[in-house]
């Protein structure tokens, strides 16, 4: 269904990264010099999860006569910001300096990325948010970054992809979950990998529709560690936000973990309440992609009752990855009460930042006019 | 409810666990430090015969990586799933709120109190002489 | 009631087929009547050569008793190795009628060195045969094969495929390929062909392959939850290859992988394969479609949700047809039949739960 009413906050958007040319005034004589010999400046830092050309990766009315898709900032508002009635877009950059083995060569680029979103993106339309690109390889250089960026508090969040090469909660990951709680940044973990290791605890899948549909599995890994290692002890006031992750999977997932916890509790005396409380209180899911059977609304809406709480999903758009056809980003039967928490609520909960605005300006933090 | 002799205190070792029957109910008997208890055999759970299990300390942290161990003996380890339960209470650890063995009251009695079955507790004089306590066995 | 009535009298009422049971040898000597003197040596000497970096013990231990019920220990040997013991504790106690023999231990599945696991796998199905199956007539072993040489693999399946002892095929879904992979075809077609099922059933750390996709996990809480994943992945793989469009008389069981996670894989698979089905043109239906005609699953670890209803739901979209009861007995997660639902089943839901699936399954008489 379309979204009810104007002033949604859509915590999943992708406008397209700029080329290592577009990049080259933000980085340091050093590099420009090193991109130029070396040619790094014609690489495409594309991540192997999004091939470019794959229906996934952009909705076939959301591609661009020339350029990218989410490369024009007037298709965006054109495509998402204007049609949708969107408040606030949270930009997550999905840029392949990530991917590479050279830390100090990524923090070099991640950093020029940030300077680059925060000139062409943030400068250009108030809308827009972002999350902070970091060097997830070195958790130090990572750390460093978020403390650079974090002054500009229209980002709200720091960005990491699903699939590393060791599971997020351990601690040597931490100095960039302190840095993120320390400037009220959520953490926000987006489907992708760098394929450090093989995507299946049987080695390597044929197929990318078989990896993009193994990304699941590999969030229910991933907040499993992050429960697992006592992160949320760790770092109290940390959110975490699954993005682009499915959520169907969860309920077995509470439930799973919950029932076992108690036995092995043990092994991990730092989790001090069930799993599923711990969940439910620091970890939320935005919505695309919505995996549920579509000639079957009624089982979404009792996945959604086995979720056991109306708080932890977030409205998103994914664009402009296709996951939904025309502005039918809705599931059918949500009631007024549930859209209102998934489209403002929540997401206001989750990422304090985007408070700033709505006290400083003296917006109305509530549902906003009816869709015209 | 009636009190039943169901065994003599000393065949339960201080950190064991005896278990008999009573009014057809398997109870398990334990000795922590001189105090008895008695807890159901079944674990509330799934069934299991609970005073199987081990008897354990209790795990706690102040935080990750940080461990310590804290009232020991005084836990039973559900031999299937792990569930742990205070012998005292019958509180199970993980959920305080919703799982407890059923608990039975036990006490150590002299023997003209209670109804005859195959055991007569005995009677156990307790002298001071000189800061020593002693038992007559 | 009196406790050892009230058992007697649960277990006439109750019969079940139990599709998974652990038996365990006391020691190797137990193996050694079913190798040759060469293999018996290179067991004593090199020893087992497997996947990760301790000899012995699992690098990720298990909780209370290395993961094993601590009621089930006999008087000498390990949990499972004491047939006397699993009577009287399991299979008379809990009514099993027919139970089916996963045996996990130093089998062909996890030996890096192919002709030494042709030699274990051979073994250990001539050691189910005589020490447990001949013995005991309620239990059915499994073939244990050396699964990532596929030659060696159909040697030992056709070795044991007229013998009605073996009902399936024991395939580790924690492979060095996913199991799905061309390679691994000609021991579906040999399966096919004698028209047994698969078992995937996880056996250490076979494959070599990190727990997760994205590393190796820390504590036994991620380990044992990474069952459930690996399975995820096994199935995908399984429906993306198109194993089930060229075997199309295959049937697996999946077992201690769970199951409540089938509805929302099964949504996604068919999700995305929609908008890419471009890049798998060898598939001729939808992922679901193929999942609900080839694949079984078997209850424990059964789930707990905070309410038991929301496990109806799962088990009616999964298929009350689907569903086999199996406890992992001596396991440490072990599933009671009496007490494995905490939500009221219809009788006849009972019935294909804990008899009829697998009865039908395994064409049990």
């Amino acid at each position: 269904m379309k979204l009810p009413f104007e002033g949604a906050i859509d915590c999943d958007l992708h406008p397209a990264m700029p080329s290592v040319q577009g990049l080259l005034p933000y980085l340091d004589d050093y590099w420009r010099d090193q991109f130029s010999n070396r040619h790094i400046d014609r690489m495409p830092f594309v991540l192997s999860s999004y091939p470019p050309g794959s229906p996934l990766s952009s909705r076939p009315d959301w591609r661009l006569p020339s350029g990218s898709p989410g490369g024009d900032l007037d298709a965006i508002r054109r495509q998402v910001l204007d049609p949708f009635g969107i408040r606030y877009a949270i930009c997550n950059p999905l840029h392949g300096a990530v991917a590479l083995f050279n830390d100090d060569m990524a923090a070099a680029l991640c950093a020029a990325v940030n300077d680059w979103m925060a000139r062409e993106l943030l400068d250009r339309e108030p809308r827009l948010r972002a999350s902070i690109l970091v060097p997830a390889q070195s958790p130090e250089l990572a750390a460093r970054e978020i403390e650079r960026v974090a002054p500009d508090r229209r980002f709200v969040q720091v960005l990491l992809l699903a699939m590393g090469e060791t599971p997020l909660g351990r601690r040597i990951h931490w100095p960039i979950y302190a840095a993120a709680e320390k400037h009220e940044l959520a953490i926000g973990v987006h489907a992708g990998s760098t394929y450090r290791v093989a995507p299946t605890y049987s080695g390597w899948t044929s197929y990318r529709v078989e990896d993009y549909v193994a990304q699941s599995a590999a969030f229910e890994t991933q907040l499993l560690s992050l429960v697992a290692e006592g992160v949320f002890q760790k770092f109290p006031k940390l959110k975490v936000v699954m993005i682009e992750s499915g959520f169907t999977w969860l309920p077995t997932w509470l439930w799973r973990t919950a029932k076992t916890w108690r036995g092995v509790r043990a092994e991990v005396p730092w989790i001090d309440r069930s799993p599923a409380e711990i969940v439910r209180e620091h970890v939320r899911f935005t919505l695309q992609p919505i995996d549920a059977p579509p000639a079957e609304p009624d089982m979404l809406l009792r996945t959604l009752d086995h979720l056991g709480s109306d708080r932890l999903l977030l409205f998103s758009t994914d664009y402009p990855h296709w996951q939904f056809d025309g502005a039918e980003a809705l599931p059918e039967g949500l009631s007024g009460d549930t859209m209102q928490k998934l489209l403002v609520d929540n997401p206001l909960e989750t990422y304090p930042r985007l408070r700033d605005a709505a006290v400083t300006a003296g917006q109305d933090k509530t549902s906003g006019k009816e869709a015209s | 409810m009636s009190r039943r002799v169901v065994a003599r205190a000393s065949e339960v070792a201080p950190g064991t666990c005896k278990i008999v029957t009573a009014r057809g109910r398997e109870i398990g008997l334990f000795n922590i430090g001189g105090e008895y208890f008695a807890l159901s055999n079944r674990c509330p759970h799934k069934g299991a015969e609970l005073c199987r299990g081990m008897i354990v300390g209790l795990v706690g942290s102040d935080g990750p990586g940080e461990y310590h161990l804290s009232r020991e003996g005084e836990f039973i380890r559900c031999p299937w799933h792990g569930w742990e339960y205070d012998i005292r209470t019958g509180q199970s650890w993980c959920d305080p709120t919703s799982v407890r063995a059923r608990q039975f009251q036990v006490t150590v009695e002299p023997g003209s109190n209670l109804l005859k079955g195959p055991y007569v507790v005995e009677t156990y004089l307790v002298s001071v002489e000189e800061d020593y306590l002693v038992i007559n066995i | 009631m009196n406790v050892a009535v009230r058992h007697a009298t649960a277990a006439q009422r109750l019969k079940v087929v139990d599709c998974d049971i652990h038996p365990v040898y006391r020691t190797t000597a137990e193996l050694h009547p079913f190798m040759a003197a060469h293999w018996r040596e290179h067991m004593a000497t090199f020893g087992p050569h497997f996947r990760h970096g301790l000899t012995g013990q699992l690098p990720f231990p298990r909780m209370m008793a290395a993961g094993m019920r601590v009621d089930s220990f006999p008087q000498d040997g390990p949990p499972g190795s004491d047939l006397d013991l699993m009577r009287k504790q399991h299979l008379d106690a809990n009514g099993v009628e027919c139970g089916m023999l996963i045996a996990l231990s130093r089998g062909g599945m996890e030996e890096r060195n192919l002709e030494f696991g042709a030699a274990l796998s051979s073994a250990i199905n001539d050691w189910q045969l005589e020490c447990w199956v001949r013995k005991e007539p309620r239990l059915r072993a499994a073939i244990v094969v050396p699964q990532e040489n596929a030659e060696f693999a159909v040697a030992e399946i056709e070795r044991r495929a007229g013998d009605p002892a073996f009902v399936q095929i024991m395939i580790s879904p924690r492979s060095s390929d996913p199991l799905g992979h061309r390679r691994y075809w000609p021991i579906y077609a040999a399966a096919e062909r004698c028209g047994k099922p698969l078992a995937l059933h996880v056996a250490g750390y076979s494959g070599g392959h990190p727990s997760t996709g994205s590393g190796w996990p820390t504590y036994y809480i991620q380990e044992h939850y990474a069952m459930s994943t690996g399975m995820q992945n096994t199935l995908s793989s399984l429906v993306f290859e198109g194993v089930l469009e060229r075997f199309p008389k295959l049937k697996i069981v999946m077992i201690e992988g769970g199951f409540a996670w089938l509805p929302a894989l099964c949504w996604r698979m068919d999700k995305h394969w929609e908008r890419m089905r471009a890049e798998t043109p060898h598939l001729k239906r939808r992922p679901s479609e193929y999942v609900r005609e080839h694949f079984w699953f078997t209850t424990q670890p059964i789930e707990e949700p905070e309410n038991p209803e929301h496990l109806a739901d799962i088990m009616s979209w999964v298929g009350w047809d689907r569903l086999m009861f199996s406890t992992d007995y001596p396991h440490w997660d072990f599933d009671d039949p009496k007490q494995a639902f905490k939500f009221r089943l219809t009788e006849q839901q009972k019935a294909m739960i804990f008899r009829d699936n697998a009865r039908a399954f395994y064409g049990l008489p």
